[in-house]
């Protein structure tokens, strides 16, 4: 199959995020809903969706989602999870066959916990080491991509228009607190099922409708650190970027917004001193991370969710409010669909993140 | 002629509203749907709902008016007629328009009235409620932006307000200026005569959103206009 830089094809993408800030979950299927009605932004070439929240039964296990090319990768990457990992459960994730859907890979859904003494051994703390699990398989086993491996949400994607992937996975079986969702328009990859939005990693996820110009030189960096881009379509990097920012260097939401996003130069020195100072430092100690090219993503994580524009608001989105519900999409219509009356409706700013949370006394706790 | 647009795909529902014989036509439950009225003319359109992106793109002399909120490029270089939305506008609304006039009620997005132009009777017009976005009138080249910033506290537009205008004229009805107008801009309060020329707009954008006209003049407004001595003077090399 021709990748990345083999082919181009020309573009649109959409975007779509409910977040309940009650912690009350939603149903798979109004995300799906959501995202449908944006149809014509993509062209049938991939689809998928994060739901956080979905599964409070093994909240506690990392929950791997696996594409294997066949049996063989399957043994190939079950005896690597085994290795390192108690497996609590394992299944197939169930699917249904859907028309337009087809060439599927074999997907397998994993609950797992490091093994206590390859943990011990590794000197890594818990995430560290089931991160570069992931790395590892993703990059040396042949056939298999864990495309899905934080604790309690889970990725669902494939080739297809996104309404018929929310069909194939089953969505509405599922409900969570937060979902995100992308239709896909592929600009420089043919279609195929890594190549699918949500990435993620841990329990970061990205959604992107856009093309970043500095992909390369931000794959260049993050490699530095262990990551490795082997799904070649440039929202990969976002993910991993974030996984670093966010996870390994301890910024806040905002501060990893202001180096991936950041403000122009003269913007900077409009501001008032401590914000200058502050953002002049982020620009220059993360400047491989400044992400340029027009964007427009959802990240999702544990407990919350944030949308952010690149700084020119190249790429339409559209946020708004009903009661404890957020909802967040390329265009407004995909709000509506779902939500006719809405409380407030707006536009972000570029490179203003929109950042939503569980709110304190919800945290974590399960609602019926 | 009243088009139920509820799950109407966008190439039947303007399908429908071009062949309608009748002038008056009012599309319900709008959701999305791309390129209403695109390049049409001679008709009155009342939208209720989300109209798509590109709303009146090319339009050529239709009346449209929207109760809610417009999406993304409404207006997309468009020659004549006039578009009113009683709700908020996405971004590049007016985008390259060449005649007619739009009226948005309330905020618009980024890139409002980019490349902009007028020739002769062909005068476009954009008046924005609330504020704008950034790139306001960037590379605008001729016809009227006016920006009221009603209920919006502060600066009514956002960064690179006019960059690379070389026509036209931007009126910001405000008591504060952008911090970072471009050099190669005049900014200065709106004369009496300029003031008359924009009655007849701000009459008319009263006149649809119920808007009290006596509000609107207790704030100054501005006019910014390109600097002509030479415009292009360093904005690339020295010359």
């Amino acid at each position: 199959m021709l990748k990345e830089g083999q082919i181009r094809i020309p573009s649109g993408c959409a975007i779509s995020g409910i977040f309940s800030r009650s912690g009350k979950p939603v149903c798979g299927d109004r995300i799906v809903r959501s995202i449908a009605v944006m149809h014509d932004r993509s062209n049938g070439l991939g689809g998928g969706f994060a739901g956080y929240g979905i599964y409070p039964e093994y909240k506690d296990c990392y929950a791997f989602h696996v594409f294997y090319d066949d049996v063989e990768a399957r043994q190939r990457g079950e005896q690597f999870l085994e290795r390192h990992f108690d497996i609590v459960n394992l299944s197939r994730i169930p699917t249904r066959k859907v028309p337009s859907i087809s060439n599927e890979p074999l997907i397998w859904r994993y609950f797992v916990n490091p093994l206590p003494h390859k943990l011990a051994d590794s000197q890594l703390d818990e995430r560290e080491y089931v991160a570069r699990c992931v790395i590892r398989v993703n990059s040396t086993i042949e056939g298999a991509c864990i495309f899905s491996s934080g604790k309690n949400m889970g990725v669902f994607k494939a080739v297809g228009y996104p309404e018929d992937v929310g069909e194939f996975y089953r969505l509405e079986e599922y409900s969570g607190y937060c979902w995100t969702a992308h239709g896909r328009y592929p600009t420089n990859t043919p279609g195929w099922w890594g190549g699918a939005h949500p990435f993620a990693m841990l329990d970061y996820s990205v959604v992107h409708n856009g093309e970043i110009s500095s992909y390369d030189a931000n794959r260049r960096y993050v490699e530095m650190f262990g990551y490795r881009c082997n799904l070649l379509t440039d929202t990969e990097v976002i993910a991993y970027m974030f996984d670093y920012l966010l996870r390994r260097q301890g910024l806040t939401l905002e501060e990893a917004a202001h180096v991936v996003a950041a403000p122009f130069w003269d913007t900077i020195a409009r501001q008032p001193e401590e914000t200058k100072k502050e953002l002049t430092y982020l620009r220059k100690a993360f400047s491989s991370m400044l992400i340029t090219g027009p964007f427009s993503i959802l990240l999702g994580f544990e407990g919350g969710m944030m949308a952010l524009n690149d700084r020119l608001k190249l790429r339409s989105m559209v946020a708004a409010e009903k009661g404890d519900l957020f909802y967040v999409a390329s265009e407004e219509c995909a709000i509506r669909a779902i939500e006719p009356e809405l409380d407030r409706v707006w536009s972000p700013r570029g490179g203003e993140p929109v950042i939503v949370r569980l709110n304190e006394n919800n945290r974590g706790e399960e609602q019926p | 002629m009243n088009i139920n647009a509820e799950n109407l795909h966008f190439k039947v529902l303007n399908q429908q509203v071009r062949q309608c014989e009748e002038p008056n036509i009012v599309i319900d439950n709008c959701c999305g749907q791309r390129y209403i009225a695109a390049g049409l003319s001679g008709r009155e359109i009342e939208i209720y709902g989300t109209p798509g992106n590109a709303l009146g793109a090319y339009l050529d002399g239709c009346e449209i008016y929207v109760h809610g909120n417009a999406q993304d490029a409404a207006g997309d270089t468009m020659n004549d007629g006039c578009i009113c939305i009683d709700g908020m506008a996405g971004d590049a609304a007016g985008y390259a328009m060449r005649g007619g006039s739009m009226y948005i009620r309330g905020n618009a997005g980024y890139r409002a009235g980019i490349h902009m132009k007028a020739y002769q009777e062909k005068q476009p017009l954009l008046v924005i409620g609330g504020a704008a976005g950034s790139f306001l009138g960037e590379y605008q080249a001729g016809g009227t932006i006016i920006v009221l910033g009603l209920g919006c506290k502060g600066v009514p537009v956002g960064n690179f307000c006019g960059m690379g205008m070389h026509g036209g004229r931007i009126f910001l009805r405000t008591d504060e200026l952008p911090p970072d107008l471009s050099q190669r801009l005049v900014c200065a309060p709106a004369t009496p005569e300029e003031m008359d020329s924009i009655r007849p707009a701000l009459e008319r954008f009263c006149a649809f959103f119920r808007q009290d006209e006596k509000e609107l003049f207790q704030k100054p407004f501005y006019c910014i206009v390109p600097n002509s001595r030479n415009p292009y003077r360093q904005l690339y090399t020295g010359n």
